[in-house]
């Protein structure tokens, strides 16, 4: 009874020895390359359980995800002799396990193989292209250039490169100290202008407003003036209705209010003729002896 | 590399990093490797013997040990067939490597390690990436110029932004995996990945605008095509990762220069000042003008009103006198003579010369002694 138990175990640790060598699972996201005695057998892709016989097949793992390629910066001199800091990344699949094991082997020698090839691509494409391409223009051209230069001197890596970028293009330290002396000479330019503008804007109003006190007064004396002709033209119209009825009688009854008038008590001294019409009952009280009355 | 790091004995020994709930191991820690196949069976053998054989040594009951063997037999149970997910997850199941089935939030059955493999991403969790903010390893401070971004005007900017995104839950167009799996088996590191899209993006968006239009109104134009641009990268990567928003926190000319943008936005104020004060001065002259205006007006017809009025009553106070002098010409005219001769004479100094007595001769008259008679108050 008890052998039979202790064979039974055996045989079942046996059973799961066995199961645990031959079969291996791989994972939606790895791909797998199977090797017998060293020597490439099988590819593996889909994910799942998959079989293999026991220490005779030894298998590899390698990731199917997009894989992160970070190049390290360098200076790249652009067509127009700009000088330019770029530093770019690259994203891969391992699309060839085979040839991934043959020529890198391991993720992590990626970035010294690959990485190199990338950054000589980044230099030429961009050497031929202007900075103002690199910046502005032809930037995702220029990418796609380099993508596709890279994935076809590098078909034997087993790898594709699924995007480069360009993540930072920046101008070395003195090109850019260039160019924040041109930005502070262009602000100090549009401050200036700014200021005349305002200066120049404040002159138009005043000179605006002199102006329009001047009229306003011009305005005011020309109205003033023709109110005051008015004024005088209706007084000469009264004047003439009342006084052309008899020109003769206006002439003596004006004439005795402006003597009146002219000559005022106390100022004036005058010589008197006796003979005057004035004392004409003076010394004779018929009138007769003097002048004779007009 | 999380994938590559499950229990079962694969390179690199599994160190508890990766999303999955480790095959057999019991509750959200994860760690610890999965109970052993052979340890199980050598254990159940034991008991059996122990149970079989009835020896019921060591003083302990028979029954008890069973019961306890019976409990710990199910909680590994439990743990083995069920998994929890919880309302900020979803729940991914793999079987033997390959996607299963995917689990809303709740209680679920799965097959036990290694047949089953469960993951459960938080996918409602809205994620930040920030870029510009010092990271270790990264020269960001104020005034270095790893966020200096060139404009299309040659000009450079200071640009740091954040980045929200989350996992894409809903199914992806044109493909056979929804958000969560493209998340899950496409992409190796997606926090570096949607940094580095997000830096090179806001480059290419940045290099293609003017400063001014960055620094002012083209923010929000620009946040909305880095956000655009982003996307259609990822989803060309089959990152199933959604960016949610883009945010520009700052976008200032960079620090050695902002001192002259400074300066121009000041220019900007003096100028306003100067028309300030320019209106100022128009608001205080036009008006005082216009008043001086009313009164020299008001002034002049004042006078036209006195004209008309006293020549009015002259002319009525000749025709009244007039009407009378007609009813009696001669003796009215005689009347106003020496009325007039009267008044005239009654306040004036008189010399009375008689020209019969010395016609011929101008009589000598000290005019100057008269005068200083009359003022030293004496009569003449």
């Amino acid at each position: 009874m008890r052998a039979f138990f202790a064979f039974l175990a055996t045989l079942v640790v046996l059973a799961a020895l066995a199961l645990y060598g031959s079969a291996f699972i791989v994972h939606q996201n790895e791909q797998a390359l199977v090797l017998r005695f060293g020597n490439p057998k099988q590819v593996i892709q889909t994910p799942g359980l998959h079989w293999k016989v026991p220490l005779v097949d030894t298998v590899d793992f390698f990731d199917k995800r997009i894989l992160d390629l970070d190049t390290s910066e360098q200076e790249v001199s652009a067509s127009d002799q700009q000088r330019l800091k770029v530093d770019a990344y690259a994203r891969y699949k391992i699309t060839d396990p085979l040839k991934f094991y043959q020529n890198v082997r391991y993720e992590e020698r990626v970035k010294d193989v690959v990485g190199p090839l990338i950054e000589s691509e980044i230099r030429r494409v961009l050497g031929s292209a202007t900075l103002q391409d690199v910046v502005k223009d032809k930037r995702e051209m220029l990418m796609k250039q380099i993508k596709d230069q890279v994935n076809k001197d590098g078909k034997d890596y087993g790898l594709e490169v699924v995007d480069v970028r360009i993540k930072r293009a920046n101008l070395p330290q003195e090109n850019l100290v260039k160019v924040f002396d041109r930005m502070k000479a262009d602000r100090v330019r549009e401050a200036t202008e700014l200021r005349a503008q305002g200066d120049a804007e404040k002159n138009r109003i005043q000179a605006d407003a002199d102006r329009q006190v001047t009229v306003i007064k011009a305005q005011a004396t020309q109205k003033s003036d023709q109110l005051r002709g008015d004024g005088e033209a209706n007084r000469n119209r009264i004047f003439a209705d009342a006084f052309g009825r008899d020109p003769e009688f206006f002439n003596f009854y004006r004439s005795m209010q402006a003597y009146t008038e002219t000559i005022k008590p106390g100022d004036t001294r005058m010589l008197l003729s006796p003979d005057s019409e004035f004392f004409r009952y003076f010394q004779d009280p018929s009138g007769k002896g003097s002048a004779s009355p007009r | 590399m999380p994938w590559s790091n499950q229990g079962g004995g694969r390179k690199g020994g599994g160190n508890g990093g990766g999303p999955w709930g480790q095959g057999g191991g019991n509750g959200p820690s994860g760690s610890g490797q999965p109970p052993d196949l052979d340890e199980i069976l050598r254990r159940g053998q034991d008991r059996v013997k122990q149970v079989i054989g009835g020896r019921g040594g060591g003083g302990v009951p028979a029954p008890f040990l069973f019961l306890l063997g019976m409990l710990a037999l199910a909680a590994i149970g439990f743990y083995g067939f069920f998994f929890r997910v919880n309302p900020d997850e979803l729940g991914i199941v793999l079987r033997f490597g390959k996607f299963d089935r995917q689990e809303p939030p709740g209680l679920h059955f799965r097959m036990p390690y290694p047949i089953e493999e469960v993951a459960t991403p938080k996918v409602t969790r809205q994620r930040k990436e920030d870029i510009g903010t010092a990271r270790s390893g990264d020269r960001a401070g104020p005034g270095s110029d790893a966020y200096l971004m060139l404009t299309a005007d040659g000009s450079v900017a200071d640009v740091r932004f954040d980045v929200f995104w989350r996992i894409k839950t809903d199914r992806v167009a044109n493909s056979e995996q929804s958000g969560v799996e493209q998340y899950l088996f496409n992409i190796q590191q997606p926090e570096t990945t949607v940094r580095e899209v997000a830096e090179s993006v806001m480059r290419e968006v940045v290099g293609k605008s003017n400063l001014q239009p960055l620094l002012t109104g083209g923010r929000q134009k620009a946040q909305d095509e880095v956000q655009q641009l982003m996307q259609s990268i990822l989803d060309s990567y089959g990152a199933g990762i959604k960016i949610d928003q883009v945010v520009l926190k700052e976008a200032d000319p960079p620090a050695q220069v902002i001192a002259s943008f400074r300066d121009v936005a000041a220019a900007g104020q003096d100028k306003e000042r100067f028309i300030k004060e320019a209106q100022t001065y128009a608001d205080q002259k036009v008006p005082v003008a216009k008043g001086d205006a009313d009164r020299i007006i008001a002034a002049a017809e004042g006078f036209r009103d006195q004209q008309v009025a006293e020549a009015t009553g002259q002319a009525a106070r000749f025709l009244k006198v007039y009407e009378e002098y007609k009813k009696a010409p001669q003796v009215t005219r005689q009347r106003l003579f020496l009325e007039m001769q009267e008044r005239v004479l009654s306040g004036t100094d008189k010399i009375i010369l008689d020209n019969k007595g010395g016609s011929g001769i101008v009589p000598y008259l000290p005019l100057d002694q008269l005068q200083k008679k009359k003022t030293d108050g004496g009569q003449p």
